[in-house]
């Protein structure tokens, strides 16, 4: 069986001490991120990956995932404990699990949602290792033109599936894939929108970019009103299920497992979409729907497998196809190509010890999570009352450490200051920053297959709707958008998303 | 009744037709090429068109359909904020890295209407120190503890 070998091959790799050490610094801090409320993964990761420029690829890659699958199990344990969601994808969470928590239950929706976690996240690692490669196969046959499309349709459908307005999401990615092409081109080496800064010759910087946007704007947000939290953990108690609990979650934790994995893959899906889904799901197909809002279990069970099998399914476009279906997955591209590593469907066969070690390190990641988890409930209720004026310029010091260690310049400080501005400016105006993350990411990307895709038709456009699977993914991304654009539709949109 | 309905989209609007234009400008020194042959201007000119009409289509849904204001800029946030990162670009070299990082840090703490003395130095302290055993001995960086400017070189 070649799955079992590639599995071996990845658990050898993964196993390893080096391997282990960094899977664990990453799914602690990604825990310890995911309890503090203002501190996203995106910001993290983002101060983080110079750090890991040092270290072999694998190991970056297993750090850097670790934090971002921590981050769901840490934002649902202070989102039952206090009704304070540390993490955007376990906002669902804080509706049930806190008021299990004042019923006393704390303990058992703790318990299911780590348990819930670690299912979802072995089915979805699975997943993974089976339907990965056949992809990634499928996907070394495609041509530019196809490329193109399948990017197109990526980040329309991360559009679709995002809040708030369609076209100003739409613009954000235009002006990200702009920011993007910044820099020599790929071709003739001409400079393009350097503003003759010699600085700007190879572009702007990813780090300076995601820094500045995430976490210089998201800091300034948060010191616009500081209210004091009104810290009252709730006392856990016994972490076990009754019998009736644990039939109760069964039910959830399957579709909930089945939902995320699904969700995960498409572009823009991802831990939030997924556990917003999984928690309207479980409400309308309860026999006692009343009882959501005071404390179902279904209601934790579901959402927060479905958020755990999100997270790690969305990793399956990003290491076959090296599209990035959410802004985590744009910074773990970037990470890549540090690297020097092109990511897409060379990668399962080029770099086999990468992408099986990365699997397997997930399946060890979410075992220690929830070895970590239960019994350090009491730390991470504890570290809540850091306040943020406390955490806050120490976050400051590290983007300033982190922008500059990149290529000792201090250029690339200024520009993270610059970005830091505009996010702000961007997010009051009601903009959302993470379409241009992507934009930004993809911008190169699509430029060069489109400048391929017209040299092989000769210059003929139609080339993108006369190839098959080019006009299929073409197809649907339009479908996407004009569903989107639907007055009807925009309606339920608004109100799915206020929930 | 006001022309501008929703500010918020008006000023988006403004925001990407302004950037647009600043591209638009910025590739007209780049060979176009052909469509064969796209030259490095042909596609960013193409992005530059497309952004700006969606800025427009932004634009005019702002007058067109009501919406709010903004809300409170933290302008003293924003201000101190962006001083301190600025700062340590500027004095990471000729000050040091410790001594650099060392004044970001404190002069960031001001941002928060918290701000504490006592505690900002610690934070301050803590933070330096932090940095240099990380930093410095744990992950090696390359960088000079104090710049020319203190006697370091």
């Amino acid at each position: 069986m070649e799955l079992f070998d590639n599995l071996a091959l990845g658990f050898s790799v993964a196993l390893s001490f080096q391997n282990l050490f960094y899977c664990f610094l990453g799914v602690l801090l990604g825990t310890l991120i995911g309890v503090l409320p203002g501190l996203g993964p995106i910001a993290t990761i983002a101060m983080l990956l110079p750090i890991t420029f040092g270290l072999p690829p694998v190991s970056a890659l297993i750090m850097l995932s670790g934090i971002y699958y921590g981050a769901q199990y840490g934002g649902s344990t202070t989102a039952i404990l206090i009704n304070l969601p540390g993490e955007s994808s376990s906002v669902v969470t804080a509706i049930d699990g806190h008021q299990m928590a004042k019923n006393g239950r704390a303990g058992a929706a703790l318990a299911t949602a780590a348990l819930g976690s670690f299912f979802a996240g072995t089915v979805a690692t699975f997943l993974l290792a089976v339907f990965a490669p056949p992809l990634a196969d499928l996907a070394l046959q495609f041509g530019p033109p196809e490329y193109f499309s399948l990017m197109v349709l990526g980040l329309v459908a991360s559009v679709t599936l995002a809040s708030g307005s369609v076209v100003k999401a739409i613009a954000m990615i235009v002006l990200g894939l702009l920011l993007g092409l910044s820099g020599q081109d790929i071709y003739t080496g001409t400079p393009r929108f350097t503003f003759d800064l010699p600085e700007l010759s190879d572009g702007f910087d990813f780090v300076a970019l995601a820094m500045g946007m995430f976490g210089i704007s998201e800091i300034i947000r948060n010191l616009e009103d500081e209210h004091e939290r009104s810290l009252v953990a709730a006392k856990v108690k016994s972490l076990m299920l009754t019998k009736e609990e644990f039939k109760r979650i069964i039910g959830p934790v399957l579709r909930g497992t089945a939902l995320g994995s699904f969700l995960g893959i498409l572009p823009g899906g991802g831990a939030m979409l997924s556990s917003f889904a999984s928690y309207s799901i479980e409400k309308k197909i309860s026999k006692t729907p009343r009882e959501f809002g005071r404390g179902a279990i279904e209601g934790v069970a579901g959402p927060e497998s479905a958020n755990n099998a999100g997270a790690q399914t969305s990793f399956i476009p990003m290491l076959t196809l090296g599209i990035p279906s959410n802004p985590v997955m744009a910074l773990m591209i970037g990470a890549l190509i540090i690297q020097g590593i092109t990511p897409g469907p060379n990668v399962v066969t080029e770099k086999p010890d990468l992408f099986w070690g990365v699997i397997a390190s997930m399946w060890i990641g979410n075992f220690m999570l929830v070895l970590l988890n239960l019994p350090l409930i009491g730390l991470w209720v504890r570290l809540l009352t850091v306040p943020y004026h406390v955490m806050f310029p120490a976050i400051i010091a590290f983007c300033c450490i982190g922008v500059y260690s990149v290529n000792n310049n201090t250029f690339d400080v200024y520009s993270m200051a610059l970005f830091g501005v505009l996010g702000y400016a961007l997010v009051k105006l009601d903009c959302e920053p993470a379409p241009l993350l992507l934009g930004f990411v993809i911008g190169p990307m699509l430029e060069e297959y489109l400048r391929r895709a017209m040299l092989i038709s000769r210059g003929d456009p139609m080339v993108f709707v006369t190839r098959p699977i080019s006009a299929i993914l073409l197809m649907l991304a339009v479908a996407a958008l004009v569903v989107v654009l639907l007055p009807s539709v925009q309606k339920t949109r608004e109100e799915a998303f206020k929930e | 009744m006001h022309i501008i309905r929703n500010p918020r989209d008006v000023l988006s609007g403004l925001l990407f037709l302004v950037l647009a234009a600043l591209f638009a400008w910025q590739t007209q020194e780049l060979p176009m090429g052909t469509t064969v042959r796209m030259g490095p201007g042909f596609f960013p000119l193409l992005l530059a068109g497309l952004l700006g009409l969606l800025g427009l289509i932004v634009l005019v849904n702002g007058l067109r359909f009501p919406g709010e204001m903004p809300s409170g800029i933290a302008w003293w946030a924003l201000g101190v904020i962006v001083f301190s990162v600025v700062f340590f670009g500027f004095a990471v070299r000729p000050l040091g890295f410790l001594p650099a990082l060392a004044i970001s840090v404190f002069v960031s703490a001001l941002a928060s209407r918290k701000f504490h003395l006592v505690t900002a130095t610690a934070i301050t302290a803590a933070m330096t120190l932090f940095a240099w055993a990380v930093f410095i001995k744990g992950l090696g960086l390359p960088l000079p503890l104090l710049g020319p400017w203190l006697g370091g070189y």
